[in-house]
C-alpha cells in the first residue's frame, strides 16, 4: 500500500494556500482571478481536512470537508452573481474603475 | 491708651479714606491730623511710664493664630526702645501731617493722602509696637504697601509708577529673607516671640540648622537673613536703588518715609534681634563692613547730584549706613540715639527741601534755583539749621550721635572699628561737603532760575512755617537733651530691650581714645563745610575747569551716575530676568513644552494619526487583502511573540514611543 507522510501532504496543502493567497495580493485587475484564488483556498482547506482526517482516523474532518464543498459551490455561484451584475451595471470587470468610483464617491 | 497709640492713625486713615468723599479736604485733614495730635500726647504718657517710670507694659489682645506648636497672638510690647520709636514716629507724622495741609492743599486728592499718610503711621506702630516676629511683619509688609501707595500718589505720572513698583519689588527681595529668617527661628525655637528667643538664643549658641541641606552655624543663618531683610528696607549697599528714585512721592512722604521713619524699620529690627546678633561675632562683622561701606558709598554719590532731593536721599543712605555699623559694633543704643536725632533733622531737611521746591514753582533741580537767601528767609534758615546737624556741627543733635558713632567705632579696637572709623570719618567730610554745596547753588549762587519763579519765590505759610519750627528746634536741641538718657555712660534706660554681650561692650573704650581721634571727626566736617564754602564762594571757575576736564568727567560721570549701579542692576540682572521670563519661562517651557505635550500637541497628533490611518484606506481590493493578512498573520503570532519578547520589552518605552509621536508630526503642515 502507498503510504504517503503527512508532513508532504500538509507542505503540498500549505503551498497551494499561499499560492491562493498570492493571487489575491498581487492581482490588480481581475476579479474572475481573485474568485478562482479563494476556490484554490478553499480546496487547500479541504484537502487538510481530509487528509488529516485520514490521519488523525476521524471522521468529522471529512464531514466538513462536504460542508465546505457546499459552501465553495454556493459562494462561487454568488459570486460570480455579482461579478455579472457589475458587468452589466458597468460593461467590464476590471479593479481599477471600482477603486476610482470609490474615491470619487467620497 | 496704650492700644489708643497704635489704632487712633487706623480710625482716622479709616476716616479719611472711606468718608474723604463726605468730609472734603478740610474735614479729613481735621480727622487725620488731630487722630494724630491725641497719639502724640499719649505716646509722651507711655514714654513716661514705660521708659522713665521702667515698667513694660506687654498687652496681649487676642490670639491670632493657634495651631499645634505655633501660636501667635496680637500682642503689643511697650517697652523703652518701643516707647522711643513711638514719639520718633509720632512726632515726625504728626509734623508731616501738619505740613502736608497746606502743601499738598491744592491737591484735588487731599482726602486720599491724609488717609495714606494715617495709614502708613499706624502700620509703623505696628511693626514697633509688635511682640512677635509675625505680627513684625505685618507692620513691616504694611510700610512697604504704604510706600507703594505713597510714591505712587501721583499716578498719572509714568516716573512714579516705575519708582513705586522699584520700592515695592527692591523691599520684597528683603522681605523675603526676613520671612526666611523668620521661619528659620519658628523651625528652631518653636516659637516667634521676641521674649521667647530672646531667652532661648544663647542655649543655641552652637548648635547648627540644615539650610538647603547646607550644615550651617544656627544664629549666624537667622542673623543673615534677618539683617539681609534689614538692608532692602534701610537701602544697604546692594538695595540701596529703590530709595533716590522714591523721591518720584510728594515731598512730606520722602520725609516720612524715605527719612525719618520706613526704613529706619531695618535699623529696628536689628537692634530689636539684638539678643540673636550678640551670639554671633562673624554676623555683626559683616553688618558693620556692609554699613561703612554705605556710608561711604551714599556720601560720595550724594556729592555730585543735581536734584534737591536726591542729595538729601543719599544723605538718608549715609547715616543708615552709620546707624547699621554702630549695630554691627554692638551699640545699638547709640544707633537708636542716631535714629531718633536723625528723624528730626531729616524731616527738618525734607521739608524744608519741600517749602523750596514750593517757592520755585516745583522746580527740583538745583542748578535753576540760586539766590534765594533774601527770598525765602525762613527756610533758609532751617535748611542751614538741618545741615548743620546733619554735618555733626558742633552741640547740635548730629554732633552728639554721629561721633559718638565713630568714636565708639574707634573704641572698638580692632580692624573692623578702624575700618568703619576711618570710611565714616571720610563719609563726615564728603557730608558737609555736599551739605555746603546744597546750600551754596540752592541759597548763596546768583540767581539762576527763570526771573519769572524768582519773582513769585516766597515762603511758605503758617502750616509749614509751624512744622518746620518744631523741628528746627528739635533738630537743635533733642541731641543735648536725650544724650545722657539714651546714650550716657551706665544709663540703664533701654534695660532689657537692647541685650549687649559683655565681650562686645565698649562704651567706656570709647570714652578713652585718643583725643586727636575724638575730635577727627569734627575738624574734618568743619574742614569740609569750609572748604566746600571756599570752592564754590571763590573757585567756582577753577571748580568749573576741574570738572570739564577729562579726569574730572570720568568721575563726575562716574558719581553722577551713582556708581553706575542702576545700569549694572539693569543690564546685569533686570534684562537677563525679563530675557528668561519672556524667552525661556515663557516662550519654551509655557508655549513651547507644555503646549506642545498638552492640549496643541495633543490634538495634533491625534488629527495626524488619524489622517494617517484614513490613508491606509486606499481603495484598493488587494492592499485591504494585505492588511487583512497581516493583520490575521500578528493576532495569531502574538502570543509567540509575547512568549519571546517579555524580557526585552519596557513598559517605560511606550511613554518614549509616545512622546516621540508628538515631535514626528509636522505641525506646520496641518494648521
Amino acid at each position: 500500500m502507498l503510504t504517503v507522510n503527512i508532513n508532504s501532504v500538509l507542505n503540498l496543502t500549505s503551498i497551494i494556500f499561499f499560492i491562493g493567497l498570492i493571487g489575491i495580493l498581487l492581482n490588480r485587475k481581475n476579479i474572475l482571478i481573485i474568485i478562482m484564488s479563494i476556490e484554490l483556498l478553499l480546496l487547500a482547506v479541504n484537502l487538510n481536512f481530509a487528509a488529516l482526517s485520514i490521519y488523525l482516523d476521524d471522521m468529522v474532518g471529512q464531514i466538513f470537508v462536504l460542508f465546505i464543498l457546499t459552501i465553495a459551490a454556493t459562494e462561487s455561484a454568488i459570486g460570480l452573481a455579482i461579478v455579472t451584475v457589475f458587468y452589466r451595471l458597468k460593461r467590464s470587470i476590471q479593479l481599477e474603475p471600482i477603486k476610482k468610483r470609490a474615491l470619487t464617491k467620497i | 491708651m496704650y492700644l489708643l497709640v497704635v489704632f487712633l492713625s487706623a480710625i482716622g486713615s479709616c476716616f479719611a479714606g472711606l468718608f474723604g468723599k463726605h468730609l472734603g479736604p478740610l474735614g479729613s485733614i481735621f480727622v487725620t491730623t488731630s487722630c494724630l495730635f491725641l497719639s502724640l500726647f499719649i505716646s509722651f504718657f507711655i514714654f513716661y511710664e514705660v521708659a522713665l517710670s521702667n515698667s513694660v507694659v506687654y498687652i496681649k489682645l487676642t490670639t491670632w493664630i493657634s495651631s499645634e506648636v505655633l501660636h501667635v497672638d496680637w500682642g503689643f510690647m511697650f517697652d523703652s526702645l518701643t516707647a522711643t520709636m513711638c514719639i520718633v514716629v509720632i512726632s515726625i507724622s504728626f509734623l508731616v501731617h501738619l505740613y502736608s495741609v497746606e502743601y499738598m492743599s491744592h491737591d484735588p486728592h487731599l482726602p486720599r493722602f491724609m488717609s495714606y499718610l494715617s495709614l502708613f503711621t499706624f502700620f509703623m506702630l505696628i511693626l514697633v509696637t509688635a511682640d512677635n516676629f509675625i505680627q513684625m511683619f505685618v507692620g513691616w509688609e504694611g510700610v512697604g504697601l504704604c510706600s507703594y501707595l505713597l510714591i505712587n500718589f501721583w499716578f498719572t505720572r509714568i516716573q512714579a509708577n516705575k519708582a513705586a513698583i522699584k520700592a515695592m519689588i527692591i523691599n520684597r527681595i528683603g522681605d523675603f529673607s526676613l520671612l526666611i529668617g523668620i521661619i528659620l527661628i519658628f523651625a528652631n525655637y518653636k516659637s516667634v516671640d521676641y521674649a521667647t528667643v530672646a531667652i532661648l538664643s544663647p542655649f543655641f549658641k552652637n548648635s547648627s540648622a540644615s539650610f538647603l541641606n547646607f550644615n550651617l552655624e544656627l544664629l549666624t543663618t537667622i542673623g543673615i537673613f534677618l539683617f539681609l531683610g534689614a538692608v532692602g528696607k534701610s537701602a544697604q549697599l546692594g538695595l540701596h536703588t529703590w530709595l533716590p528714585d522714591a523721591m518720584e512721592g510728594p515731598t512730606p512722604v520722602s520725609a516720612l518715609i524715605h527719612a525719618a521713619t520706613m526704613v529706619t524699620a531695618g535699623v529696628f529690627l536689628i537692634v530689636r534681634s539684638s539678643f540673636i546678633y550678640e551670639h554671633t561675632f562673624s554676623v555683626l562683622e559683616f553688618i558693620a563692613i556692609l554699613g561703612a561701606t554705605t556710608s561711604l558709598f551714599a556720601s560720595t554719590t550724594g556729592l555730585l547730584q543735581n536734584d534737591l532731593k536726591r542729595v538729601i536721599a543719599y544723605s538718608t543712605c549715609s547715616q543708615l549706613g552709620y546707624m547699621v555699623f554702630a549695630c554691627g559694633l554692638s551699640n545699638y543704643s547709640v544707633s537708636v540715639f542716631h535714629l531718633s536725632n536723625h528723624a528730626f533733622f531729616k524731616a527738618l531737611l525734607f521739608l524744608s527741601a519741600g517749602s523750596v521746591i514750593h517757592a520755585v514753582n516745583d522746580e527740583q533741580d538745583m542748578r535753576k534755583m540760586g539766590g534765594l537767601k533774601n527770598l525765602v528767609p525762613f527756610t533758609y534758615s532751617t535748611m542751614i539749621i538741618g545741615s548743620l546737624t546733619l554735618m555733626g556741627f558742633p552741640f547740635l543733635a548730629g554732633f552728639y550721635s554721629k561721633d559718638l558713632i565713630l568714636e565708639v567705632a574707634y573704641g572698638k579696637y580692632n580692624s573692623t572699628g578702624h575700618f568703619c572709623y576711618f570710611l565714616g570719618t571720610t563719609g563726615a567730610f564728603l557730608t558737609a561737603f555736599y551739605s555746603i554745596r546744597l546750600i551754596y547753588l540752592t541759597f548763596l549762587s546768583k540767581p539762576t532760575g527763570f526771573k519769572k519763579t524768582i519773582c513769585c519765590a516766597l515762603d511758605s505759610g503758617q502750616s509749614i512755617c509751624i512744622a518746620l519750627g518744631c523741628l528746627a528746634i528739635l533738630s537743635l536741641f533733642i541731641g543735648y537733651l536725650t544724650k545722657d538718657l539714651l546714650v550716657g555712660l551706665g544709663s540703664d534706660f533701654f534695660g532689657n530691650a537692647i541685650y549687649v554681650s559683655v565681650k562686645n561692650l565698649n562704651m567706656f573704650d570709647a570714652e578713652f581714645i585718643p583725643s586727636f581721634y575724638k575730635t577727627l571727626p569734627v575738624s574734618l566736617s568743619l574742614c569740609g563745610l569750609l572748604l566746600g564754602f571756599v570752592l564754590y564762594n571763590f573757585k567756582s571757575k577753577e571748580l568749573f575747569l576741574l570738572k570739564i576736564s577729562d579726569f574730572g568727567k570720568k568721575y563726575y560721570s562716574f558719581l553722577n551716575r551713582k556708581w553706575f549701579f542702576d545700569k549694572i542692576y539693569n543690564n546685569c540682572l533686570g534684562q537677563v530676568f525679563f530675557r528668561f521670563g519672556y524667552s525661556t519661562s515663557y516662550k519654551f517651557i509655557d508655549r513651547g513644552i507644555f503646549e506642545t505635550l498638552g492640549p496643541t500637541g495633543l490634538s495634533l497628533v491625534s488629527l495626524r494619526i488619524a489622517s494617517n490611518l484614513h490613508k491606509t484606506q486606499t481603495g484598493y481590493l488587494y492592499h485591504y487583502t494585505l492588511a487583512i493578512l497581516i493583520g490575521l498573520t500578528l493576532f495569531i503570532s502574538i502570543r509567540q511573540m509575547l512568549f519571546f519578547m517579555e524580557h526585552l520589552l519596557d513598559y517605560r518605552l511606550y511613554v518614549f514611543i509616545f512622546a516621540l509621536a508628538f515631535f514626528s508630526t509636522n505641525q506646520k503642515e496641518r494648521i
